[in-house]
C-alpha cells in the first residue's frame, strides 16, 4: 500500500504546486491590474483619504472638500452649483470625471510628478497635506454676468452658450452653457443616488450635460463674413473696395436673399458697408469670386477643422476638448467646386458649423492684431502649501492675418456695432466691434442668434473678445439679443479685469 | 501506556515548537494593534497566551497518551489556528473602530467565539486521544460510522432550504442562531468506514479483473460500491449545490480505493466518472437549469469573473470572488502588513474568504508560508500512513491526510480562481465551530496513528511485528484477518 500512498503524496504536492503557481499569478503578475481595478474599493478609499486640491478663482472656491464620517473621508462640494459646471466639471466616485476636475486630476489628487516631493514629505511627517490647487483664468464677474444674462434673456430662449476670452493672452474670462446642471448630486458618495442623478440628466431632452460652448457646432450665419472679409483684405481688397451686391443672387440653383429688402439693393457696395449691414448677396458673390480654396484656407487659418484643440493647461496642452468647426465640402459629387454651395457657405449656411469657442477666437484674433492666442483656463497651479508651481505663459496659436488686415477688419467690425446690425452690443467707455449672425437651420425652426465681438478700452487695449450663441430664437432679429448679452459680458470682463 | 526507555519521543521539541508558534501569533497580534491603533496595548499578548495554555493542555494529553506521535503536527496546526483567531480579532477591532465602539474584549466578537470553539475542539481531540488508545478499535464501529456518515452527508440535502441553505449551498443545519456543517464530521466517519470496507474487500477488488487496453479493469459486479459513492457524491453536487463537497467525498473514496488496491484503473475510472459527471451537470445547467443552475452559475463565474454580467448579478454573481482576487492582488508580494489592509471589502471574509482577507495583509510570502504549513500537516499525515504497520491505519491516515489536503486545495483554488468556487471552510482558519472541531478530531486521529507508526513495535497496540520472541497470534481487525506488513 505504500507505493500508492507515496503517489497520493505526490498528487498533493502537485495540487499545492498549482495553488502556489496560481497565487503567483494573482499576487504578482496580476497584482497591479487588481490593485488599480475599477472594482477595487481600496483605490477609491485611498483617493478620498487625502483632501483633493481646490479649484478656485479670485479667492473663491469652485470645487472644495467637506470632511465626512463616511468610509470616503472627503466629499467634493461645488458651492457655485450650475454656474461654473461646464468649466469645473465634476468628479464622481464611480462615474467618469469631466471638465477641469478631469483634465487636472493628477495635480488635484496629488499624484502628479510635480507634487512628488510633497508626497515624500507626507510619508515622513505622517500628514496628508492633500493635492495641489488649481487657479482658473475666469473672471467671476464675467462668468456670473454671462450666466445671469443668458438665463434671463429677453426672448425666453432656453439653450445657448457664451465664451469670453482675453484677446491678448487667450485666457478664458467666461465660459457658460445653458441649460447647465448642479454637479453636487453627481458626486454623492452613495453611488446609486449619484448614478440616478446622472441618468436623470442624461435623459433630459435639453441635454444639460452637453457643454454647448465647446462641444456644440451650429451654422454660424453671418458671423462667417468675418472670415470672408479677412480673405478679401488679405487678397488686395480694402475697406472701401466696391463689391457687387443686389437684392438677390442666383448661383447654380442656390438663391441668396438679404435679410431685409433695404439691405444692399444696389449693384455695388463697399466692403465695410457690406459687413456693417450684413449684405448677404455681396458676401456670397465675394466668396464665389475669391474661390473655395481662399475661403476654406482662411477659415482653417482662424481654427476651423482643428480637431485637437483643448482649453485648460498650456503646459501640457490638456483640458476641455473643443469640437472641430467645419466649413463642409463645398463640392459637387465629382469633387469640383459647387458654386451654389460656396455662395451659401460664404454667408455661414449650408454645411458650415462653428462652436461658440471658435467664434470667440475669431473676434479675439482680429482684436489682437491678427495673432490668435492659445485659449487656456488654468492660470496657476499651487502646491498644497500654496507655493506657485506653474503660472500660465501665453502662447500664440496661429497668425491667420497680418496686422494691417486685422486693423482694417477691426475698423469694419467696429462699424457694425457703431452703425450696423450690432448696435445693441455698445457699451459705455469702450470701443466695441463685432459681427452678428442669424443662422437658418431646420425648416420651420426659429433661427439661431450669434454675436462675436471685442471691446477696446480707452487706451486702445483689447480687453475682451466674446461669442454669444442663442439657439432657436423666436420673434425675429435673433442676433440682437445675443449682441446685447455680449456687450454686458464684455463690460463685466473689462470692469473686473486686471 | 508506558514509554520505552531510550526511544526518542520528541515531545519537548513539540512543546518548543508550540511556544514558537504562539510567539509568532503574539507578534502578529502586536503588528495588528500597531497598524490599527498606531500603538501597541500592553494586553496584546493575552489571546496568544490563552491559546498557548490550551495547546499545551493538549500537548500534555499527547505526552501521556501518544508519546511517540509526530511532534510537528500539533504546532503546525496550532500556528494556523492561532493566526485564524488573531485575524478574526483584527476584524473585530476594525469593526469596533468603524462603529466607534470600545475595543472588544478577548472573549467578545467572532474571535472570542473562535477562541471558545478552539477550546471545545481541543477538548474533543483530547477525549478522542484518551478514549481511542488504539486506532484499530475504531474499525469495530465501522458500519455504524458509515451509516452516520451517510446520514450526515444527506441531512442538509433533504432538509428544507430555510434550515440548510447559506449562500446558495445547502451544507448546513441551522437551529436558531446555532448552525453546524455536518459534512465536516461526515468525512471522519466515512474515512473510517471506507478503510474498514476496503481492508475486507481489497483482495477481490485488486485481484479479480479483466485486462483492457493494457490496464486491468475490475469486474462489473465489483464496481457496485464505487458507483454507489459516485452517485452519492453527484446527489450531493445537485441537491447541496456544492461541487467542492462532492469532489471531497469522491476524491476521498477514490484515493482510499486506490491505496487499498494499488490499481491505477480505479483512479482512471474515478476521475472519468467524476469529470464526466461534472461536465454533464454543467451542460444540464446550461440547458435546463433547475437543480443544476447553481453549478452552472459557479462555473460561468469561474470562467470570467470580471464580466459585467457576472459581476453585477445580485444573486450568484462573481462579486465576492472578484473582491477576493482584488484583495489578494492589492496585497501583492509582501502584503500591507497585518491590520493595515481593508479585508472588510471582501464578503464572507470571516469564513470562506478568510484566505483572501489575510492574503491582502501578509502578501504572497505570508500565504506561501501558510501553504507550506498545510503541506507539512498533510505530508506528516501521509508519513504516518506510510509508517504504520496495519492496513486499516494506513487507509485511515492516508485518507484523512489526503482529504485535508484536497479540502485546502478546493477552497484556496476556488478563492484564487484556479477552480470553480465552492463553499468550503479553510481548515483551522475559518470562523466556525463545526470545521474547527471536525478538523481537530482529524488531527487527533492522525496523532494517534502516527504514535503507532513511530512508536516501538509493541506500543500503541498496533499489529505485531513478527520477530524473535514468543509468537503471538496477529491482532485481529474486527471480523477480518489483519495483514502484517514487514517494514
Amino acid at each position: 500500500m505504500n507505493a500508492p500512498l507515496r503517489r497520493a503524496g505526490v498528487v498533493i504536492l502537485v495540487l499545492f504546486g498549482l495553488l502556489f503557481a496560481n497565487l503567483n499569478w494573482v499576487q504578482a503578475y496580476k497584482a497591479d491590474a487588481y490593485r488599480t481595478s475599477d472594482h477595487n474599493g481600496r483605490v477609491v478609499v485611498a483617493q478620498y483619504d487625502r483632501p483633493r486640491g481646490v479649484i478656485e478663482v479670485g479667492g473663491i472656491g469652485l470645487a472644495e472638500n467637506k470632511l465626512t464620517d463616511d468610509t470616503l473621508k472627503y466629499l467634493r462640494v461645488y458651492p457655485k452649483n450650475e454656474v461654473y459646471a461646464p468649466v469645473v466639471g465634476y468628479r464622481p466616485v464611480s462615474l467618469g470625471a469631466v471638465g477641469i476636475e478631469n483634465a487636472e486630476n493628477d495635480f488635484l489628487s496629488g499624484e502628479s510628478d510635480t507634487l512628488f516631493a510633497d508626497r515624500v514629505k507626507d510619508m515622513f511627517t505622517g500628514n496628508n497635506t492633500g493635492g495641489g490647487n488649481v487657479v482658473l483664468t475666469l473672471s467671476t464677474k464675467a462668468q456670473e454676468a454671462a450666466w445671469k444674462e443668458l438665463t434671463n434673456n429677453q426672448r425666453g430662449v432656453d439653450k445657448g452658450a457664451a465664451v469670453a476670452i482675453d484677446p491678448r493672452t487667450g485666457a478664458i474670462q467666461a465660459l457658460v452653457s445653458m441649460p447647465s446642471y448642479n454637479p453636487n448630486p453627481l458626486v454623492n458618495h452613495d453611488t446609486k443616488a449619484a448614478a440616478a442623478a446622472y441618468q436623470k440628466l442624461l435623459k433630459d431632452a435639453d441635454q444639460p450635460l452637453l457643454n454647448r460652448a465647446t462641444q456644440e457646432t451650429l451654422p454660424p450665419g453671418s458671423t462667417f463674413k468675418v472670415i470672408d472679409s479677412a480673405a478679401a483684405l488679405s487678397n488686395g481688397y480694402r475697406e472701401d473696395t466696391e463689391i457687387p451686391a443686389g437684392s438677390t443672387y442666383k448661383e447654380s440653383g442656390a438663391v441668396i436673399h438679404n435679410a431685409e429688402d433695404e439691405v444692399c439693393p444696389d449693384g455695388t457696395i463697399t466692403l465695410k458697408e457690406a459687413l456693417t449691414e450684413s449684405c448677404n448677396t455681396g458676401y456670397a458673390k465675394l466668396g464665389v469670386k475669391l474661390g473655395r480654396e481662399t475661403i476654406v484656407n482662411m477659415a482653417k487659418g482662424f481654427g476651423f477643422e482643428d480637431e485637437k484643440l483643448t482649453i485648460g493647461n498650456l503646459k501640457e496642452n490638456r483640458g476641455l476638448p473643443v469640437a472641430a468647426s467645419r466649413t463642409g465640402a463645398i463640392a459637387n459629387q465629382d469633387g469640383s467646386v459647387d458654386k451654389g454651395a460656396l455662395a451659401q457657405s460664404s454667408i455661414g449656411q449650408r454645411d458650415v458649423r462653428m462652436t461658440p469657442v471658435q467664434g470667440a477666437l475669431m473676434a479675439a484674433t482680429v482684436a489682437n492684431g491678427g495673432k490668435q492666442m492659445r485659449p487656456y483656463l488654468v492660470q496657476k497651479q499651487l502646491g498644497p502649501d500654496r507655493r506657485t508651481i506653474y503660472n500660465a505663459d501665453p502662447q500664440v496659436l496661429r497668425t491667420p492675418i497680418s496686422g494691417s488686415v486685422a486693423s482694417s477688419l477691426s475698423d469694419m467690425m467696429v462699424s457694425v456695432v457703431e452703425n450696423g446690425t450690432g448696435k445693441k452690443a455698445k457699451i459705455k467707455g469702450f470701443t466695441v466691434g463685432g459681427k452678428t449672425g442669424t443662422a437658418q437651420n431646420a425648416v420651420g425652426a426659429d433661427p439661431h442668434g450669434w454675436f462675436i465681438g471685442f471691446a477696446y478700452d480707452d487706451k486702445g487695449q483689447p480687453v475682451s473678445a466674446v461669442c454669444v450663441m442663442l439657439e432657436n430664437v423666436p420673434g425675429g432679429h435673433a442676433s440682437a439679443e445675443a449682441a446685447r448679452i455680449a456687450g454686458l459680458i464684455m463690460k463685466a470682463a473689462a470692469g473686473g479685469g486686471d | 501506556m508506558s514509554r520505552i526507555p531510550g526511544m526518542k519521543t520528541h515531545r519537548n521539541a513539540e512543546l518548543g515548537l508550540l511556544a514558537f508558534a504562539m510567539i509568532l501569533v503574539a507578534i502578529y497580534a502586536a503588528t495588528v494593534e500597531a497598524n490599527q491603533f498606531d500603538t501597541i496595548h500592553p494586553t496584546f499578548w493575552i489571546p496568544a497566551a490563552l491559546l498557548l495554555t490550551l495547546f499545551v493542555g493538549l500537548h500534555f494529553v499527547v505526552r501521556f497518551t501518544a508519546p511517540y506521535a509526530d511532534p510537528v503536527l500539533l504546532p503546525a496546526v496550532a500556528l494556523i489556528n492561532g493566526l485564524g483567531v488573531s485575524f478574526l480579532r483584527r476584524l473585530d477591532i476594525a469593526r469596533a473602530i468603524a462603529t466607534k465602539k470600545p475595543i472588544p474584549g478577548v472573549f467578545a466578537g467572532t474571535s472570542g467565539r473562535q477562541l471558545e470553539w478552539t477550546l471545545a475542539a481541543l477538548i474533543l481531540a483530547a477525549v478522542l486521544l484518551l478514549i481511542v488508545r488504539d486506532h484499530k478499535v475504531v474499525s469495530r464501529y465501522a458500519y455504524t460510522l458509515g451509516l452516520v456518515g451517510i446520514v450526515l452527508v444527506m441531512l442538509p440535502a433533504v432538509l428544507p432550504s430555510s434550515l440548510s441553505e447559506v449562500n446558495g449551498a445547502k451544507l448546513w443545519i441551522k437551529l436558531g442562531s446555532f448552525s453546524i456543517q455536518p459534512g465536516e464530521f461526515a468525512k471522519l466517519a466515512l474515512v473510517s468506514f471506507f478503510a474498514y470496507y476496503l481492508v475486507r474487500k481489497r483482495e477481490v477488488l485488486s485481484l479479480a479483473s479483466r485486462r483492457f487496453l493494457g490496464i486491468d479493469f475490475p469486474r462489473g459486479r465489483d464496481l457496485g460500491p464505487v458507483v454507489t459513492v459516485w452517485l452519492l457524491s453527484l446527489l450531493v453536487l445537485v441537491f447541496e449545490k456544492d461541487l467542492g463537497t462532492a469532489l471531497l467525498y469522491f476524491g476521498l473514496f477514490v484515493v482510499t480505493l486506490y491505496v487499498a488496491t494499488e490499481r491505477a484503473s480505479w483512479l482512471i475510472i474515478g476521475l472519468l466518472l467524476f469529470f464526466g459527471g461534472v461536465y454533464t451537470a454543467y451542460l444540464l445547467g446550461a440547458a435546463v437549469g433547475g437543480p443544476f443552475q447553481n453549478f452552472y452559475d459557479r462555473a460561468s463565474i469561474w470562467l470570467d469573473p470580471f464580466a459585467q454580467a457576472n459581476y453585477n448579478k445580485a444573486i450568484g454573481g462573481s462579486y465576492q470572488l472578484v473582491q477576493g482576487l482584488l484583495a489578494l492582488g492589492t496585497g501583492g508580494l509582501f502584503g500591507s502588513g497585518p491590520g493595515a489592509g481593508s479585508p472588510g471589502l471582501v464578503p464572507e471574509v470571516r469564513t470562506d474568504f478568510i484566505f483572501a482577507g489575510m492574503g491582502e495583509e501578509i502578501g504572497l510570502f505570508g500565504l506561501s508560508a501558510l501553504l507550506v504549513c498545510y503541506l507539512l500537516i498533510v505530508e506528516r499525515g501521509l508519513r504516518a500512513a506510510l509508517n504504520v504497520r496495519d492496513s486499516f491505519g494506513k487507509l485511515v491516515a492516508g485518507g484523512l491526510a489526503f482529504t485535508l489536503g484536497l479540502q485546502v486545495f478546493v477552497i484556496l483554488g476556488g478563492i484564487t480562481g484556479l477552480i470553480p468556487l465552492t463553499g468550503q471552510t479553510t481548515p483551522f482558519l475559518s470562523a466556525g465551530g463545526s470545521s474547527l472541531m471536525a478538523n481537530w478530531l482529524l488531527i487527533a486521529m492522525l496523532l494517534r496513528i502516527s504514535n503507532a507508526a513511530r512508536g516501538p513495535a509493541n506500543s500503541g497496540g498496533h499489529a505485531d511485528r513478527p520477530g524473535p520472541g514468543p509468537k503471538k497470534a496477529p491482532t485481529q481487525l474486527h471480523g477480518a484477518p489483519t495483514e502484517v506488513f514487514k517494514p
